[in-house]
């Protein structure tokens, strides 16, 4: 990191204790290549996502006969599927939807973890054997069996992929808030607000939640490749989102069939796939030093 | 002097074991009492010192009086009210009247709210919002001698001494009658604690409050308390005014513990009553009188039948067969 960036950021006049910090862990970000990378990264998949519309004249569902498969070229940067649709155009959009369902099932299931694992690491006693054996039970399906089994019955949609991934990452987020929950509600200052006279409802949202929705923020940034993946390997199988919407994975699935003559299909599906896990899987591993004081080196 | 809090025959009870596996392994005692048939009484104005080792049940009772621990059996009467069998809502009243210090100074005030936050948590407890809590908490913070140049800080950006004054601003904020103060002088300077004892006792004199203070430092309790209690294994084995048990404890145990203070006078001569071994479990009371284990003067009746109370001067009393005798004056 340049010295004078340093120096602005850790121009200590006028700062607040928690303004130093703030500033402490930006520069200790910035210090860390790999965490810098994967923010890049991270910043390039979200920003081609949202400006597709503008970054490319095509449409991601026009078909063009006349240019089936063609070769990358300036008209078509990486060329064409077996219905002359713009490959670089479905990839960009086909990152919309990976995107929104990261962004829909990741927020979802951390909310419904967060108030379940509270409500199972504070709550009484048989709450918390309820909800741990429903956890287990859930768990104990492996993802991809769960979607099949509920793709046969309800039909393929994205809904549907949403519902599935949703209900299977809720007891991972449920487990590690229950297990914080417990050990935060022996604590002290939980102990002097309830001798206050703060009930559940106030102890668990202003009390516990602050405490640990720093960590689970990590988590959660490391769990978008994975949902990710779920996605497009669902729609790679057909399971997933309808044709002609474009997905990393259908696109996959289009290039599979022309691997031999037209290989730049699999990987312009391929590539999007590393980026997004290698981003946020740097990313979160780098705001994991940050603030986990436990994993911190020595500085 | 009225008696402000009334507290007859209270019995703690912790379930250790589950109740399947109580069944499946045959245990019939699944139950240890953290407080046994513990009885007394803290008057309006007065400071109640309770006095034990860790595991003595000391921290257990004040948490039973303010409701965080379940109370098996007895009552606890706050100006003549049962609390033990109030309904929550009503409790919650209640709980304005009495106010708990927890030990540790930081780790009692929630660690992602500011001071200012901290300070206006017990008025949206008790949903009393219309006040203007900016101007109560810079009230609070400037009677513990503090001002509002904290409202900004965490709890981790203060000094032990400055964490306990904020303990001590939000214990006052609903202007509570009597105080449970756990350890208030534990993990401070002597210096600093010196300060926050001599607050406590200014503002208990401004405020007529009444404390109940728990702590295994006798020299603290011995300058703050009016009358103090010694508690074992969760029953009081003596207890009376502070000035009668320094000068004549009966029970060897409380005897033991003034005997291992350390004195600044090298040379003074005085009486040293030695314990053995560690505090027994709870799980596990010793048969007869429970400190027989450890005592050094016990005899065969000890292991064999329990002491009964027994008062040795108007409000002082004690458990013990063989009491000891007053030493002689000039040993104190």
């Amino acid at each position: 990191m340049p010295a004078q960036l340093s120096e602005a950021i850790a121009a200590p006049t006028g700062m607040t204790g928690a303004q130093r910090e703030r500033a402490a862990k930006l520069r200790r970000f910035l210090g860390d290549p790999l965490g810098v990378f994967g923010f890049v990264l991270v910043l390039l998949i979200v920003l081609s996502a949202i400006f597709a519309h503008v970054l490319t004249p095509y449409e991601p569902a026009a078909i063009d006969v006349k240019v089936r498969l063609a070769e990358p070229s300036f008209e078509h940067w990486v060329g064409t599927d077996q219905l002359g649709r713009d490959v670089l155009t479905r990839v960009l959009y086909g990152g919309r939807i990976a995107l929104e369902v990261a962004a829909i099932c990741i927020s979802v299931s951390l909310a419904g973890g967060l108030v379940l694992g509270m409500l199972a690491g504070y709550g009484p006693r048989w709450l918390d054997s309820t909800l741990i054996l429903i956890f287990d039970a859930v768990r104990s399906f492996p993802t991809i069996m769960f979607a099949l089994a509920v793709v046969t019955l309800v039909g393929p949609s994205l809904e549907t992929i949403e519902l599935v991934i949703i209900v299977t990452s809720i007891p991972g987020y449920a487990r590690i808030v229950r297990t914080q929950t417990l050990s935060l509600k022996t604590n002290e200052f939980i102990l002097a607000e309830r001798a206050l006279g703060a009930n559940m409802a106030r102890v668990l949202g202003v009390h516990v939640m602050p405490n640990i929705i720093g960590p689970l923020m990590i988590l959660a940034s490391m769990d978008v490749p994975v949902v990710v993946t779920i996605e497009a390997g669902l729609s790679f199988l057909g399971l997933g989102v309808r044709p002609p919407t474009p997905s990393w994975g259908s696109i996959l699935n289009d290039g599979y069939a022309f691997i031999r003559n037209t290989p730049w299909l699999v990987i312009a599906g391929g590539v999007p796939l590393i980026i997004t896990t290698l981003g946020f899987t740097f990313l979160g591993e780098a705001l994991r030093d940050i603030f986990d004081p436990k994993l911190r080196r020595a500085t | 002097m009225n008696e402000l809090l009334e507290i007859d025959d209270l019995v703690v009870r912790f379930r250790v074991v589950g109740m399947t596996k109580a069944l499946l392994k045959g245990i019939r005692d699944p139950f240890i009492d953290a407080v046994l048939n513990v009885s007394f009484d803290v008057k309006e104005g007065e400071t109640f010192g309770l006095v034990g080792e860790s595991g003595s049940g000391k921290t257990t009772l004040g948490r039973a009086i303010i409701g965080l621990a379940p109370t098996k059996s007895g009552s606890i009467k706050f100006k003549g009210v049962e609390l033990t069998t109030l309904g929550d809502g009503a409790f919650k009243q209640y709980r304005r009247n009495i106010a708990m210090m927890f030990q540790d100074p930081v780790a009692s005030l929630s660690p992602r709210l500011t001071v200012r936050s901290l300070l206006a948590e017990p008025f949206k407890i008790h949903n009393m919002r219309d006040r203007d809590l900016d101007a109560e908490a810079r009230r609070l913070l400037e009677m513990v001698g503090l001002n509002d140049s904290f409202f900004g800080r965490y709890p981790h950006e203060l000094s032990g001494g400055q964490a306990r004054r904020v303990g001590v601003a939000r214990a006052l904020s609903l202007e509570p009658k009597l105080i449970i103060a756990d350890e208030p002088t534990a993990g401070l300077d002597v210096s600093v604690q010196g300060e926050v004892l001599n607050l406590l006792a200014r503002l208990q004199s401004k405020l007529g409050l009444s404390y109940l203070i728990i702590t295994h430092n006798l020299p603290v309790i011995r300058h703050v308390s009016d009358r103090i209690a010694i508690m074992y294994l969760g029953r009081f084995v003596e207890y009376g005014r502070t000035e009668e048990i320094f000068r004549h404890a009966a029970h060897p145990y409380t005897r033991a513990l003034i005997s291992a203070v350390p004195q600044p006078d090298p040379d003074l001569r005085r009486e040293i009553v030695k314990l053995v071994g560690e505090i027994p479990s709870l799980a596990n009371r010793p048969s007869g009188c429970e400190f027989h284990t450890r005592c050094p003067f016990a005899r065969t009746e000890c292991r064999e039948s329990i002491p009964a109370q027994r008062e040795i001067a108007p409000g002082h009393g004690h458990r013990c067969h063989f009491p000891l005798p007053e030493p002689e004056a000039d040993a104190a």
